[in-house]
Order: C-alpha cells, then sequence, then structure tokens
C-alpha cells in the first residue's frame, strides 16, 4: 500500500522549495516513516533544526518544531530536551551547519549523551548560499570558494561523533530510501544521543561543479561507494579503498543520559537544603 | 492466478522531473513524458514500491490495494 506521508505534513505546504533530485526530500521522507513507525504523538515530538535547505525541513512537518539560527540547533534542542525530557526531540540539518558553524554545539551534545536524535544531511557543501566548501567537502573537490580545488581533508562526521561521545552512530545514504527509517527508528529508541548521517545530494550547488552529469550520476555515485558494515566484516583494506560503511556503526548501552543525570542533581541540590 | 496490478498515481503538481523514479524502477515501467513522471508499461510493475520510496518529491504514489 503506498505510505501516508500527509499525516504528517502540514496541510498546503507541499511542493516543498528543494530543488529537483534534492535528496533532502528523500530523508524527510524517512524520517516521517520512522515518526509513522514508532507512532510517535506529534504534541510529544519536536523536530529542531538550524539554518540551511536541510535546516527547512522542520517547516514542512506537522508536530512541534523549531526552526532556529545557524549552528544552534543542538542548543535549542537541549533546552526542550531539559524542559520537558519525556519529549522525543529530533534534530535534523546539513554539514555545514553541523560541523562548521555548529561543530561546537555537536560535539558538546555528543559528549553529555543527551537523549536526542540528530539527523544529518551530508551533501558535501553549503547548498542554501550557493555552494561554498563545508568542512565536509572532499579534498580536490571544488566549490564557489575553492574553484581549484579543496586543499582540506574533509571531517567524517560518525568518527566525529563517536570520538566526541554519541553513543548511537549510522549512517545512511539518501539512495538507499528504504533503510533511512529503519537506521532513523534504532536511533529515537536509543536512550542517548544519537547521530544518523545521510550521504545525500546536491545536484544544484555541488553536483554540477564537480562534473555530475545529473542527479542520477550522483545516486549511481552514492550507491557504489556505500559498503553495508555486515559485508566490509569480509572484505579486505585494498577492496574498501574510497568506499564508505553504512548501518549501525556504534552502539553503547551502558553510558549515563544527560537528563537521568540531570535529574539526580536536583535532587541532590534540594536534599541539601 | 492473475496478478493484480498497482495502481501509479503521479502527482504532477508536486513532480519535479528528476528523473529518479524512472532511471531506479527495476522493470522499466515509468518514463519521462515532457516535464513529468509518467506511466509506460503497468504490466510490468512487480510493486516493489522503489519509486515511492526514492522520489523526493511525494510526487509518486503506488497503491496495491
Ligand atoms: C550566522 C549565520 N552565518 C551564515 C549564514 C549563511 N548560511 C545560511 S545556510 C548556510 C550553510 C548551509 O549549509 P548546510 O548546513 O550544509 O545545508 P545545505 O544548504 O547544504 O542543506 C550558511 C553559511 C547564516 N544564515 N547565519
Ligand atoms: S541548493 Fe542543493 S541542498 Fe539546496 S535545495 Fe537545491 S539541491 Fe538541495
Ligand atoms: S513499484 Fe517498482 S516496478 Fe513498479 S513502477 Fe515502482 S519501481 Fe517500478
Ligand atoms: S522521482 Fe518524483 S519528482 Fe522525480 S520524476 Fe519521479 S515522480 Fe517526478
Ligand atoms: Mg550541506
Amino acid at each position: 500500500m503506498a505510505f501516508d506521508y500527509d499525516k504528517w505534513i502540514r496541510p498546503g505546504k507541499l511542493p516543498h522549495i528543494w530543488c529537483p533530485g534534492c535528496g533532502h526530500g528523500i530523508v524527510m521522507k524517512g524520517l516521517i516513516r520512522a515518526m509513522e513507525t514508532l507512532q510517535l504523538k506529534k504534541e510529544e515530538t519536536a523536530v529542531v533544526s538550524g539554518i540551511g535547505c536541510a535546516s527547512r525541513l522542520p517547516g514542512y512537518i506537522d508536530c512541534c518544531t523549531l526552526h532556529t539560527a545557524h549552528g544552534r540547533a543542538a542548543a535549542f534542542a537541549t533546552g526542550v530536551k531539559m524542559a520537558r525530557p519525556e519529549m522525543n526531540v529530533i534534530l535534523v540539518g546539513g554539514d555545514g551547519d553541523g560541523t562548521a558553524i555548529g561543530g561546537n554545539h555537536f560535539i558538546h551534545a555528543c559528549r553529555r549523551n543527551i537523549d536526542m536524535t540528530y539527523i544529518i544531511m551530508n551533501n558535501y557543501i553549503y547548498g542554501m548560499t550557493g555552494g561554498q566548501f563545508s568542512p565536509c567537502t572532499p579534498t580536490g573537490h571544488k566549490a564557489s570558494t575553492t574553484p581549484y580545488g579543496n586543499p582540506d581533508p574533509g571531517f567524517d562526521i560518525a568518527k566525529l561523533a563517536i570520538g566526541a561521545g554519541a553513543t548511537f552512530v549510522a549512517r545512511g545514504t539518501a539512495f538507499h530510501a528504504n533503510q533511512i527509517d529503519k537506521l532513523i527508528v534504532e536511533a529515537i529508541q536509543h536512550k542517548g544521543f544519537s547521530v544518523v548521517e545521510i550521504l545525500d545530494d546536491c545536484p544544484t550547488t555541488y553536483g554540477r561543479r564537480n562534473k555530475f552529469k545529473s542527479v542520477i550520476e550522483m545516486m549511481n555515485r552514492l550507491k557504489e561507494v556505500a559498503v553495508p558494515v555486515k559485508a566490509a566484516e569480509k572484505m579486505t583494506a585494498e577492496q574498501l579503498q574510497g568506499k564508505v560503511l553504512t548501518g549501525v556503526l556504534y552502539k553503547d548501552e551502558t553510558k549515563p543520559e544527560y537528563t537521568v543525570e540531570y535529574a539526580k542533581v536536583i535532587e541532590r541540590a534540594k536534599a541539601s537544603k | 492466478m492473475e496478478k493484480t496490478l498497482p495502481k501509479i498515481e503521479i502527482i504532477e503538481k508536486y513532480c519535479k522531473g528528476c528523473h529518479i523514479c524512472v532511471e531506479f524502477c527495476p522493470k522499466d515501467v515509468l518514463e519521462m513524458k515532457g516535464f513529468y513522471a509518467s506511466v509506460k508499461n503497468l504490466e510490468a510493475c512487480i510493486k516493489c514500491m522503489q519509486c515511492e520510496l526514492r522520489c523526493p518529491d511525494f510526487a509518486i504514489k503506488v497503491i496495491t490495494e
């Protein structure tokens, strides 16, 4: 049966503003399917973003939403979660928003292990502002600000999240659409800070500049580079050259969760009066 | 047993003509007709839902029952 997305879309909001073939729409659909699978209640679910094309997502979703300042989704979301720990708090945004201007907020949300889910749509570029390079633009690739090729190495968002203390880290791609909701479901169910990186495409400001002839070529590239973690176990280092692992990359259920720990602080403070 | 065919609905108001559904349909059911996606050969559809899943624009529905 066709999936009924309408339940989760604010009436009259479609068509969305994203360009033809932009993967952000595919990710939004995955998030909606995940919310439906988990039967989340709209009034108990907050979707929070910063600024960017990816960060436009909450505008379409019919639940509690917050479209905030560039890079600050984690800060605002933390406020929501601390005030209402029973809420499902989901952050969404782009690679620029999350790892450049918002990099600090990102790593500290990971470090705190606060029970929220962060979906990062990594299209390797600042899409909204015309294609400046981001911390995720691969070395040698072109952006409007690196017309002769980017000299910087890119961040590995998943490794960054694991290193900073996130307790659930997964990666999918916009091509592997049917995996997106499954990863998000697991991430939301995880008690702690969960990160889901979705390798995405921006045909408009990244694709054209980097000689991708079409959206289809960009999708095929995602298809080619992705290797599920299970399959990677049987592959040699040589075979894994240039590949990117997908699936659940890391999970730790032993680390204390922040709102639980903070509640204890409140108890201690009350007891000491 | 006779195969039941789905109904494939393309919402032109939402379709942005990106070709994704057409290119990744495993059975070559769809085609681009002008700007929009369109059904070319419904008989071949295996109801795998790939087109509906991948459309970034909520523009294609595979209605099976
Ligand atoms: C404080 C501030 N600095 C800069 C900007 C300009 N700006 C808007 S979106 C954006 C980058 C967005 O990139 P990303 O998060 O990767 O999202 P995408 O558009 O690629 O989906 C920038 C630099 C801003 N809005 N606010
Ligand atoms: S500019 Fe890029 S990221 Fe922004 S909507 Fe267009 S394709 Fe998507
Ligand atoms: S459901 Fe599968 S076979 Fe049918 S049109 Fe869509 S992609 Fe093609
Ligand atoms: S994937 Fe969606 S938007 Fe793209 S051509 Fe097909 S129906 Fe249109
Ligand atoms: Mg980006």
